[in-house]
């Protein structure tokens, strides 16, 4: 694919090594891993070649957890170790998870995120989710044989904050280098996109096992635009499952079943709905702890009657975001179905009679979001030279606000806002003398705060006595390119210091984290502290070489001071990096990321002014910009 | 912001004119994105991916901006000091928040009597006065230079934003009814 002309700062188009970097999808029933081989993206399979990852995780007693298929076979037997869905969880209170009651687990209703008791203690969804990754880490490093310098890990389109900061906890946890968070939609888009070399706009349906996405993409000249996103992200293949499960009840005038019970129909009314997609009727038998039988019969026709709300659901949204995209229907040219859930019949009927078009169902459901991921990892990673690579733009799917006098909501960035986005606006003082302004930020479309979900709530201190209305507080949102919002407020008018700056966080603390990492079986076994400092001196050496290259070819851009700043810094690093203290080097590198922003910045500077005057980056950027192929 | 960002027009290349080439400008987004965007400072250092972010975020905004022609009217009145809100703006005329009123009256009306062929003449005769209006403010902020009174101007053009927003919802709302009534 010809492409606009990119230069990778930092980075050079000298060959270098393979840097190996994978794709995860983190789903709610399955999970993989992909990486790109000799430039082909591929999913990595297991021992036994299988290359899902069931998303089951069983705690016990006195061994480490199982994940996957094995876990998945314990489930009917010890419901309430195992964890399936877990993604359902992530970022969530108790109360915001449907039907909680019918799911066999001990919960714990904690702070911000609920949590599991299981035989291995309490866990939060965030630990669960940390066991799906390691195992997939250690899958993608044996057959790569090697550490990975990071992932991109896909998420539903739709979450929100809190789902997104979860995910990210979890791969730290599971000692993945997060490269980037990538929607599931545009994943797909991605693998279909550079897979086919099609060009217009498209539609990503995305019914996985817990979440629905719907997104609207202009493909274009290398180009992947998100144009509008939406969905629902407690809507999958799982509510088809329990609707069927509860009408299986109703049949066999069944109530208050044991968590065994409860496990064991699931299983059946999802192994019904799966065979109901080939066949036009399905049995489901079991035998039930009491020893009375469950025996039904149940036609297509019944199961679609069932479950046709839930279709209308999707079709719903899908409406809405076409709007949202502005984009008429006649405009789309295709349509990409992605996740398990839309081999229903009467899913892709009903898709295909909204659209007025059959959708495009000639790749693997399962696969296409971890593909797509693989090559974006790829790209990330930096293994593919300037010419030959793509630009992604996405979107916010909620928008962000901050609550105003009344519990009403001032939207201060909103939906479908093109990554990484930054907005200021003013507040001011509504009483005389006031000495601090409460803010509370929330993400949502509603207008009152109390149908939004709040994110964070803080306050700025220490204003001088003003009258009111006289004070004016800027408060500015920063969402990064993972979608992951962060808050700061300042006080302008007095010129007095009284600043602040968040990051919305859910339940789990830093020190939250370091203590899993500490309790994780992972570290027990490695000599953690000088694995730490290993990777501390390479980055160390790789910040040494960047920062020294970009002198070298961009120095003319600093005033003396500028780079006397920089190279006291470069030779505090050097120094540091050669000790054995891995807390100073970490220090250190972080004194000269500070020493070296607006550099860098003016550096991008440079390199826009040459591409907008249509000059050959590559002419320009000196080779003598090389990377540390480690 | 730190002084090394450059201004919306600067920043893609162009003159502060309200006249714009708009296919130039998107493919100028284009290109400055793919010099700052994070995914190319992905493996890079903290310094240099929190200035790609910065500037990243800032071309975001940037190109929201001028690609609207009320925004970069509004952006350009701003730049030269005429303040469209707050104190020292001045005031829409009487006589067109009358208009406003009118029209409003009229929307409701064709809502409730369905009326989908008045709707549609509300929404063509608010485009007409929406294309004279930025035709003035055109020629108010690049021939004559007049800021304050293309303030005044890009203030009634957000009230008819609003307004011709509103009028396409409501058309939207009935083709839906009709696409739902058909089962389509």
């Amino acid at each position: 694919m010809a492409l606009l002309q990119i230069a990778e700062p930092g980075q050079s188009s000298a060959p270098h090594q393979h840097r190996l970097a994978v794709g995860i999808d983190l789903g709610t029933t399955n999970s993989l891993v992909a990486c790109v081989r000799s430039g082909v993206p591929i999913v990595l399979p297991d021992a036994e070649g299988r290359p899902l990852l069931p998303s089951v995780v069983r705690y016990r007693h006195d061994a480490p957890p199982q994940v996957g298929y094995e876990a998945q076979q314990a489930a009917p037997s010890d419901p309430r170790n195992t964890v399936s869905s877990v993604k359902r969880f992530m970022g969530r209170g108790l109360r915001d998870v449907a039907y909680a009651e019918n799911l066999p687990y001990d919960f714990v209703d904690a702070p911000g995120m609920m949590q599991l008791r299981t035989g291995a203690g309490v866990k939060s969804p965030v630990e669960v989710s940390a066991e799906i990754l390691s195992t997939l880490r250690r899958r993608a490093e044996l057959a790569l044989s090697g550490p990975l310098v990071g992932a991109v890990i896909t998420v539903p389109a739709y979450f929100d904050d809190a789902q997104r900061q979860a995910t990210r906890d979890a791969a730290r946890l599971a000692g993945i280098p997060v490269l980037r968070l990538l929607n599931e939609p545009t994943a797909a888009a991605i693998a279909y996109g550079l897979d086919t070399g099609a060009e217009g706009v498209f539609a990503v349906f995305d019914l996985g096992g817990g979440t629905f996405d719907i997104s609207v993409l202009r493909l274009s000249k290398g180009v992947f635009e998100v144009l509008a996103t939406g969905g629902d992200t407690a809507l999958g293949g799982d509510d088809f499952d329990h609707r069927l499960f509860c009408w299986v009840l109703e049949q066999a005038n069944l109530s208050l079943l044991g968590p065994e019970d409860t496990r064991l129909l699931s299983g059946r009314a999802r192994a019904a709905k799966e065979l109901l997609s080939s066949r036009t009727q399905a049995t489901i038998q079991a035998r039930l702890s009491d020893g009375k039988w469950v025996n039904l019969n149940i036609a297509r026709e019944t199961f679609v009657g069932l479950t046709q709300h839930l279709v209308q659901k999707t079709i719903d949204a899908t409406r809405r975001t076409l709007r949202d995209a502005n984009c008429a229907l006649s405009a789309i040219h295709g349509v990409v179905l992605v996740g398990g859930a839309t081999r229903m019949p009467h899913l892709r009927q009903a898709v295909a009679d909204f659209f007025g078009q059959p959708p495009l169902i000639d790749r693997d459901p399962d696969q296409v979001v971890a593909l797509g991921a693989a090559m974006q990892a790829n790209l990330l990673a930096g293994n593919r030279s300037a010419g030959d690579d793509w630009l992604l733009l996405d979107v916010i799917p909620l928008s962000l606000g901050l609550e105003t006098m009344g519990g009403l909501v001032e939207k201060i960035i909103p939906r479908n806002a093109t990554i990484p986005t930054a907005r200021a606006q003013d507040f001011t003082t509504f009483k005389d003398g006031q000495g601090a302004i409460a803010l509370h930020v929330v993400q949502g479309e509603r207008e009152l705060v109390d149908h939004c979900r709040s994110l964070a709530r803080f306050e700025l201190r220490g204003l001088p006595p003003m009258p009111a209305g006289a004070a004016r507080v800027r408060v500015r949102f920063q969402v990064d390119a993972d979608g992951l919002l962060s808050v700061s407020a300042s006080e302008l008018s007095s010129g007095l210091e009284a600043s602040v700056i968040v990051k919305p966080s859910y339940g789990l603390s830093d020190e939250d984290i370091t203590r899993m990492l500490a309790d994780s079986i992972d570290s027990a076994s490695d000599d953690r502290a000088a694995r730490m400092l290993r990777e501390q001196q390479v980055e160390a050496q790789r910040m040494l070489e960047a920062a020294r290259s970009a002198l070298l070819t961009d120095g003319d851009l600093l005033s003396g001071e500028e780079r006397k700043t920089i190279q006291a810094a470069i030779e505090d690093l050097a120094r540091t990096a050669d000790g054995d203290v891995a807390d100073a080097i970490v220090a250190a590198n972080h004194a000269l990321a500070v020493a070296t922003e607006n550099f860098a910045m003016q550096r991008m500077n440079r390199s826009i002014r040459t591409a907008l005057s249509g000059a050959r980056i590559d002419d320009v950027l000196a080779p003598a910009v090389r990377q540390d192929p480690s | 912001m730190p002084s090394s960002i450059p201004e919306y027009f600067a920043l893609f290349g162009f003159e502060p004119r309200f006249a714009i080439d708009t296919d130039r400008l998107t493919r100028a987004y284009r290109e400055v994105l793919s010099q700052v965007h994070p995914d190319r400072h992905a493996r890079a250092g903290a310094g240099e991916r929190r200035a790609a972010m910065q500037l990243a975020s800032h071309a975001n905004e940037a190109y929201q901006v001028l690609k609207s022609e009320c925004a970069r009217a509004a952006y350009l009145c701003r730049s030269n000091g005429a303040e469209l809100e707050g104190p020292g703006a001045a005031s829409v005329a009487a006589a067109f928040l009358e208009q406003q009123m009118q029209w409003r009256e009229a929307l409701d009306a064709a809502r409730m009597a369905n009326d989908t062929a008045a709707i549609a003449s509300l929404s063509r005769e608010v485009a007409a006065e929406r294309g004279r209006l930025v035709e003035r403010i055109a020629q108010l902020l690049d021939t004559e230079s007049d800021y304050p009174g293309a303030a005044l101007a890009v203030r009634s053009l957000m009230f008819l934003e609003k307004l011709g927003a509103e009028i396409e919802r409501v058309a939207a709302d009935r083709g839906e009814a009709t696409a739902a009534a058909t089962g389509k």
